[in-house]
Order: C-alpha cells, then sequence, then structure tokens
C-alpha cells in the first residue's frame, strides 16, 4: 500500500509537469489554432538556456527569471512573428509541418552546436527524503507537484479573474465578435504566447533535474504533453491538468505492476481509448463538422 | 500527358538504368536506399496527398514488411512466400489503422498514427523472442528471381526498380480511374464527397490499406538490401521524415516523392561534410519551405504559371482598359468637336 501511494505520489509529479506543457498546448491551440509540434523542445531549449546562464555563474531563481524574459522573446513573440502569423492563413497543416522541421532544426542545432552529452541539472528542491503518514516521498516529489499545481492554477486564476485573461478568453472563443467588442486580438494572442513560453520554461526548471538537459529530451515530452491536452479535453484549460496527472500517474502505475518496457504506450492507449468514445475529450465540448 | 514529359521521362529511365552501371558499390547501394523510399514514400503520397488523411505512422508499415520478410525467411520460407504475406498483413493492419480516421480527423489522426506507431515500435524492441529486440535480425539473405541471384548490388538494384517501375505505374493507373477521383474528392471536401455519393467510409480506409501495402513492399525490399534490421529505422522520427519527405517534394504531385526521398536520403550524403549541422539546416530549410512553398517543391512549375497567367492577364487588361480609355477619348473629342 505505501508502495502504491509513492508511485501515485511519483506519478503526479512528473504528471503535473506534463500538465504544465499541456496547458500551454491547449491555450496556443484555444487563441491561435496553433499545433505546436516542437513543445517538447520549447522545454529543452530553456533548459539548455538555464544551463548556459548557470555557467555563466547566475544562481537557479536568477537564470530561471532570465531564461523566462529571453523564452518570451524568442519562443513567444519571434515564434508568432515568424512562423505562425505568416502560416496562419493557410490552415492547420503548413504551421504543424513548420513546426516538426523547428523541432529538428532546434534539437540538431543544440547537438551540433552545444553538446550532444547529458548535462546534470541542478534541483530546485534537492534530495531530502521524509516520512508523511507513514509513506517515504522525496521532497523533489512533493515540490515539483505543489509548484507546477500552484503555476497552473495561477495561470487559470489569471484567465477567469482579470480583465486581460477574460479579454483572452473572449479571442479563444469567437475571434470576430472580440473584436467587435474592442479588445487588441493580436495583442491577446501574443500575451497566449507568452504564457505558453513561461509555461514551457517552469517545465524545463522542474522535469530536467530527472531527464538531465539533453538535445533528445522533448521528444516523448511534447507528445506525452499532446495525449494528455486531448484525453483531458482540447477545448477546456482544466482539461490539461486532468489528463496531464492521469498520463503521470497511469504511466508509473503501469510500469511497476504491468512491464517497464511498455510504459510508453500507456499514454497512447489513454489517448485511443478517449479518441474512439469521447473524442472531445474529458472536459471537452463537442464541435460540429463543417463544410 | 505531353509529349515532352514523355521524352524527360524516358531519359530518367535510361539514367537510372544506365548510371549505377558507372557507380562504385556504395553508389549502387544509395540508389536502392533511394528506390525503396520512393516506393514508401509513394504509399504515403496517396494516403496524405492525395486522400487527404494525415498519417504519421508510415514507418510502422516499412517496418512490419521489413520484419514479416525477416521473421519468414529465418523460418525457411521462401522471399516470393513472405513478400505477399508481407503486403497482405500490412494491408488488413492498414485497414484498421483506417478505422480511427472515421472517428477524428487532422491532426488528432495524425497523433492517433503516431501513437500506433510507437506501438508498434515497442513491439519490435521488447518481443525479443520474435523480432531479436535491439539485436535485431541478422544475416537477411537475398533472393533469387527465376534462378538469378540477385546478390550482387547491381543485380538487386534492378530488382528494385523494377518494382518501383510496377508500383508507380499501379499508382498511375490507380489515380486516374474513378477511385483515384474519390481519393482527391474526399481529400477535397469529405462532406460534398459523401453527398456526391462517394462511401467515404470505403475510402479512407482504402487510402490507408494501399499507402500501408507500399510500405510493405518497400520495407519487404529494404530487409535484404540493407541484410540486417533493428527497431531504430521505424521509429516515430521515420516516420515524420517520410512525412516530410512527401510535403517536401509536393503532397498530391505524382513525382513529389521522387523528388523529396532525394531531399531526404540523398542530400544528406552529398552533404556529409556538414555531419551534424546537416539535419539542423534540413529542419529550417523545412521551416523556410512553408514560408515560401507552402505546396512543395513541385508547385514551382505551377506557381511560375500561375504568375505569367496572371500578368499576361493584367498586362491584356490594361491594354484593353487603354484601348477603350483612347477610344473614349476620340469619341469625347469627336462629340465636342461637334458641340459647337
Amino acid at each position: 500500500m505505501s508502495d502504491f501511494l509513492q508511485l501515485l505520489l511519483s506519478g503526479m509529479a512528473t504528471g503535473s509537469i506534463y500538465a504544465l506543457a499541456a496547458l500551454g498546448f491547449t491555450l496556443l491551440w484555444q487563441a491561435s489554432g496553433t499545433i505546436n509540434f516542437a513543445q517538447g523542445e520549447f522545454v529543452m531549449l530553456p533548459a539548455f538556456a538555464m544551463v548556459a546562464f548557470g555557467a555563466a555563474g547566475l544562481p537557479l531563481g536568477a537564470a530561471y527569471v532570465a531564461t523566462c524574459v529571453l523564452a518570451i522573446a524568442v519562443l513567444g513573440l519571434a515564434f508568432k512573428r515568424g512562423i505562425v502569423d505568416p502560416l496562419f492563413k493557410f490552415g492547420m497543416m503548413p504551421i504543424v509541418v513548420a513546426t516538426i522541421g523547428l523541432a529538428i532544426a532546434a534539437r540538431n542545432g543544440v547537438r551540433a552546436g552545444y553538446s550532444a552529452e547529458a548535462h546534470p541539472f541542478a534541483s530546485l528542491f534537492g534530495d531530502k527524503l521524509f516520512q508523511l503518514g507513514g509513506v517515504t516521498v522525496t521532497l523533489a516529489d512533493v515540490g515539483t507537484l505543489v509548484f507546477a499545481l500552484a503555476i497552473v492554477f495561477a495561470t487559470q486564476a489569471f484567465l477567469q479573474k482579470t480583465v486581460t485573461g477574460r479579454a483572452m478568453q473572449a479571442v479563444a472563443q469567437n475571434t470576430e465578435s472580440a473584436t467587435v467588442l474592442g479588445i487588441n486580438v493580436p495583442r491577446m494572442i501574443f500575451y497566449t504566447f507568452a504564457i505558453n513560453a513561461v509555461l514551457a520554461t517552469t517545465a524545463a526548471l522542474l522535469v530536467t533535474p530527472a531527464y538531465l538537459a539533453k538535445f533528445d529530451m522533448g521528444e516523448s515530452l511534447g507528445t506525452k504533453a499532446f495525449f494528455a491536452a486531448i484525453i483531458g479535453g482540447f477545448n477546456n484549460s482544466r482539461g490539461a491538468l486532468l489528463g496531464g496527472l492521469i498520463v503521470g500517474v497511469a504511466e508509473n502505475l503501469a510500469a511497476a505492476y504491468i512491464s517497464p518496457a511498455y510504459k510508453d504506450a500507456v499514454a497512447l492507449v489513454l489517448f485511443m481509448v478517449v479518441i474512439l468514445f469521447k473524442p472531445q475529450g474529458l472536459l471537452g465540448r463537442k464541435v460540429e463538422r463543417k463544410v | 500527358m505531353k509529349k515532352m514529359h514523355l521524352v524527360w521521362m524516358a531519359l530518367a529511365l535510361v539514367a537510372l538504368v544506365v548510371l549505377p552501371t558507372q557507380l562504385s558499390r556504395y553508389g549502387i547501394y544509395l540508389f536502392s536506399y533511394w528506390l525503396v523510399f520512393v516506393i514508401a514514400t509513394m504509399g504515403l503520397n496517396l494516403t496524405v496527398g492525395y486522400a487527404g488523411q494525415k498519417s504519421l505512422g508510415h514507418a510502422a508499415f516499412f517496418g512490419i514488411g521489413a520484419y514479416t520478410v525477416a521473421i519468414l525467411m529465418q523460418a525457411g520460407i521462401s522471399y516470393w512466400v513472405a513478400l505477399p504475406l508481407a503486403m497482405g498483413g500490412c494491408f488488413v493492419i492498414g485497414l484498421a489503422l483506417g478505422f480511427p480516421a472515421l472517428r477524428v480527423q487532422t491532426i488528432y489522426l495524425a497523433f492517433a498514427t503516431l501513437g500506433f506507431n510507437t506501438a508498434v515500435w515497442l513491439v519490435m524492441r521488447n518481443e525479443e523472442a520474435l523480432t531479436g529486440g535491439t539485436f535485431g535480425i541478422n544475416n537477411i539473405a537475398r533472393p533469387a528471381l527465376l534462378g538469378i541471384s540477385l546478390d550482387k548490388p547491381l543485380a538487386y538494384y534492378y530488382l528494385i526498380l523494377g518494382v518501383t517501375l510496377v508500383a508507380a505505374l499501379l499508382l498511375w493507373f490507380l489515380l486516374r480511374s474513378p477511385w483515384g477521383r474519390a481519393f482527391t474528392a474526399l481529400r477535397d471536401n469529405p462532406i460534398r464527397a459523401e453527398s456526391l455519393g462517394v462511401n467515404i467510409q470505403a475510402y479512407t480506409l482504402l487510402s490507408f490499406a494501399i499507402g500501408a501495402v507500399y510500405a510493405g513492399v518497400a520495407g519487404a525490399l529494404f530487409a535484404p538490401l540493407v541484410e540486417f534490421i533493428e527497431p531504430a529505422p521505424f521509429g516515430v522520427g521515420a516516420s515524420i521524415m517520410m512525412y516530410l519527405m512527401v510535403v517536401v517534394g509536393g503532397p498530391g504531385y505524382f513525382f513529389g516523392p521522387m523528388l523529396g526521398a532525394a531531399v531526404g536520403v540523398l542530400l544528406p550524403e552529398w552533404l556529409r561534410f556538414a555531419q551534424g549541422w546537416y539535419l539542423f539546416v534540413f529542419g529550417t530549410a523545412v521551416v523556410l519551405l512553408m514560408l515560401w512553398l507552402p505546396d512543395g517543391l513541385l508547385s514551382i512549375p505551377d506557381r511560375l504559371r500561375a504568375r505569367r497567367q496572371s500578368r499576361e492577364a493584367s498586362a491584356a487588361r490594361s491594354a484593353a482598359a487603354s484601348a477603350a480609355a483612347s477610344a473614349a477619348a476620340s469619341v469625347s473629342a469627336a462629340t465636342q468637336g461637334a458641340k459647337p
């Protein structure tokens, strides 16, 4: 039983990181119809930026803040201006293909230009162990879970409680009426990209101590974030959290009780079941087919 | 089909037959490798480019073809029995993969097929008793045809070339048949196609199944070509690469896969000096291609033609306008002259 609770907790910690990446994914989709195949690389690049800032002598907290600013500029503004804006009018697939190209370029650019090795990454929480109701837990798991959930809930509070956040939701729901109501649509869409960049940087901060900073660390992360987003419901930002936690926990339990070799298939099986029986996701709304 | 095109195709064919006789062993190997990918991506072009189903799991079928042939040949079964079995297997599994496509479209489908690829890859890696796991399967023999040994690189190259030509011809006729028209109707507007009486369920499944058979044939040729298979070339990365080959060449263009596979297979060899940077350049090139030529390299002639036509049309329009203006001017001059 205590094993089970331990697996549950570490699964939730991993799942909350998936949720961060998945939330960014859903927000981009809602606001601008962008499917970002480079989402995993959007986590990998900040990880390396933090490694570089760390090597330059910055403490982890300062490196994180500096990387957030850099990520907003590059993964937010430059990505939107350079790739999404010009391709938006051609529909979904050209953006998908372009972000696949971007992912390949980012991965191999880091490998060839920086390093093909895995770099160790300091954990925000250290690796202390302590007892919690008879269960041994690591501080890293608890800290990751709390930190990630805090960021997810802060993002949701921002979207629901502030004027800017509500304006962003209006843009996501109906761009034309948002324009008519005097909302600055391009600016709101940019905010979405900026939030995605910060969420990805936060995911990098939390996941890299376990994954190590490596050029291909984003490969599976991006796919799982997408699966998590679909499982929870693509047009609902609470779905990303639910989906992320489900995938993280199910993976951990399956690895322990069924077969570690097929761990990576868990997210896939859940995803298949969801799209076959409830394609809009667990919390999503139905979208009608249009001619 | 213009006469010019036929002449060009005949020249290309002669080059494909004659050129490899002058190449080194490695050059022949590369050409064979390229043709294998041409066959695979022709199938993907049918699924993606003509029928519009976003499939990111093509390398799974490529792998199923390769492993079926390798495993059956290990069990002592002839290549010429194993090949149709591999094709049949891919057809059935392709049909099965088409079912999610009836439920979901575009990006959901892309991820469903990508997940399918991961599942197949995991089976290849983990089921050591059947597939040899990460150690793979060694010493895959090249077959003999009608008593002629195809062991030599050149002989095996001609087998692959022959299969490529047959596959291309079949695809050509398929696309010009009512089936081909139904596929493009399905791509352009599924609901309209349905209301015109096209059985979109059947055609969606078929587009997957036929595409899968092409990948299976390519895989069945690939295994004896490299003589050793392991899970790596059949992963998600390979599927994404095949998708990019189709997109780069030009989805929905018949010759797109030949060009796309050349960019994906031959170009990295010529650009070997760039080593690690090649994929960086390739990725960047894909992004730029999307920005400037979202319909692929083979859309360049169409674009030039469209631009020339619009230029001619606007020239004609302005000529007509100026003619009309001068006519109007002369009329008004005449009326003014008549007025006083």
